[in-house]
């Protein structure tokens, strides 16, 4: 275990950034880490030594990520009214101007999106290993990235936002 | 130039770098005469930029004590090592009520202690996706985990001569404290496992004994303050070998 955690330690800052950038918020995104540490030395017999010991912690933190994600998908669904289902058409037309920087276009992605296009763009991983990170085919990977990405520039561009949401009367 | 073939996944692997050489001459190729392509492209690449430029930061940032505290000390309660515990405990009892009746009753305490081996033997060996709770590749920290735990340095034989690799290792409960199982499989997957406990009363040594309890052959011992117990379901003979070289590596 000891030396496990020496292993692990120069990992730490790339798993906090890519976490940073998925929640985009740092106690969260901590939040995120710890747990993957934490899930990681749990299952520390399922790593063999020579295998790839960042590959492995991504895709710990992606099934971690992805629980959470669904653990609030469920709260969230939860009160459904009209007055809540208006509420993203306006904050879409207010928030229209501050969506401008990346930072907050990257909260429009879908998380699949997001994950994909982050272990590409900026933690530079090959196609190969998102696709085994994530679990998902290559085709995927590229779907999913093509999408993340044409989506982020008509973010960026201002471009007006097809809204998904079916108001129910 | 414009039977040139350039896919979406190509313009995507030329934003990322991760196009060879000529295929990137290419695309710069197809480029050069779409310029709407090209903004495309473009875009992309500021995006990977803007990413980095947003999110290396985090890299130079100090990491939070929380996140610093040494791995081993925090491990916490697991579902698994758990439910292990409760199948060995519900397995043991329903394998030793089996094996009572028809073998030679536990009347000393070292029959009582290859028949606790041989349970673990039955218990351990046969599973698949967790066979052991620390790996072969991480033997020192498997040795020292488990000889702490006993309160007695351990030795762990290499059996690989034999044709057995060492497995790993876990920590079992015992008659009447902590007890270590070391497991080693051959090339087609049979396996041994070593059964280890501390003797706190009778620090002696002794022969090899053998028990047999269903299919699985124990050849067990007392060596000062461990006792061992051997088990796989081999033939007594190749048993006794391995046995053999086991004592040999921790008596040389």
């Amino acid at each position: 275990m000891e030396e496990f955690g020496t292993q692990v330690v120069p990992h730490i800052p790339r798993l906090r950034r890519y976490a940073r950038a998925l929640t985009r918020e740092r106690t969260a995104a901590d939040d995120l880490v710890q747990d993957t540490l934490e899930r990681a030395c749990n299952k520390l017999h399922l790593w063999r030594r020579g295998s790839d010991l960042r590959a492995w912690l991504f895709t710990i933190m992606h099934n971690v990520f992805i629980n959470q994600v669904r653990g609030r998908k469920v709260a969230a669904d939860v009160p459904l009214n009209d007055e809540i289902m208006e509420l993203p058409g306006h904050m879409a037309q207010a928030d229209r101007l501050e969506i401008r920087d990346l930072d907050a276009a990257l909260a429009r992605l879908p998380d699949e999106q997001r994950e994909v296009l982050l272990l590409i763009a900026l933690e530079q991983m090959s196609y190969q290993e998102t696709a085994k990170a994530l679990g998902i085919p290559i085709g995927t990977v590229m779907s999913r990235l093509s999408r993340a990405r044409e989506r982020l520039r008509g973010i960026m561009d201002g471009a007006p936002e097809v809204t998904t949401l079916k108001v129910i009367k | 130039m414009s039977n040139l073939t350039i896919t979406e996944a190509d313009l995507h692997a030329y934003v990322d770098g991760a196009l060879p050489q000529a295929r990137r001459a290419e695309v710069e190729t197809y480029l050069a005469a779409r310029p709407q392509e090209a903004g495309r492209v473009q875009a992309y690449r500021r995006q990977n930029e803007e990413l980095h430029r947003l999110f290396d930061p985090v890299l130079d940032e100090p990491v939070p004590e929380r996140l610093r505290v040494p791995l081993a000390a925090r491990r916490r309660f697991f579902p698994l090592r758990y439910a292990a515990v409760v199948a060995w405990i519900t397995l043991g009892g329903v394998i030793g009520w089996q094996l009572s009746g028809m073998q030679h009753p536990p009347s000393t305490n070292s029959a009582a202690f290859a028949r606790r081996a041989a349970i673990a033997h039955i218990v351990y060996s046969p599973e698949v996706r967790h066979p052991v709770e620390v790996g072969a590749d991480q033997e020192t920290h498997l040795v020292n985990w488990l000889s702490k735990r006993l309160g007695a340095q351990l030795k762990v034989p290499h059996l690989g001569e034999l044709g057995y690799t060492l497995v790993g290792g876990r920590l079992l409960p015992g008659d009447t404290g902590p007890v270590a199982q070391f497991m080693y499989q051959d090339a087609k997957g049979l396996r041994l496992t070593l059964y280890v406990r501390t003797n706190a009363e009778d620090a002696r040594e002794t022969a090899f004994r053998f028990a047999r309890e269903n299919k699985i052959g124990v050849f067990y011992w007392l060596d000062g303050r461990l006792g061992y117990a051997l088990s796989a379901e081999i033939a007594k003979d190749e048993l006794l070998r391995v046995a053999t070289a086991v004592y040999r590596q921790l008596n040389p």
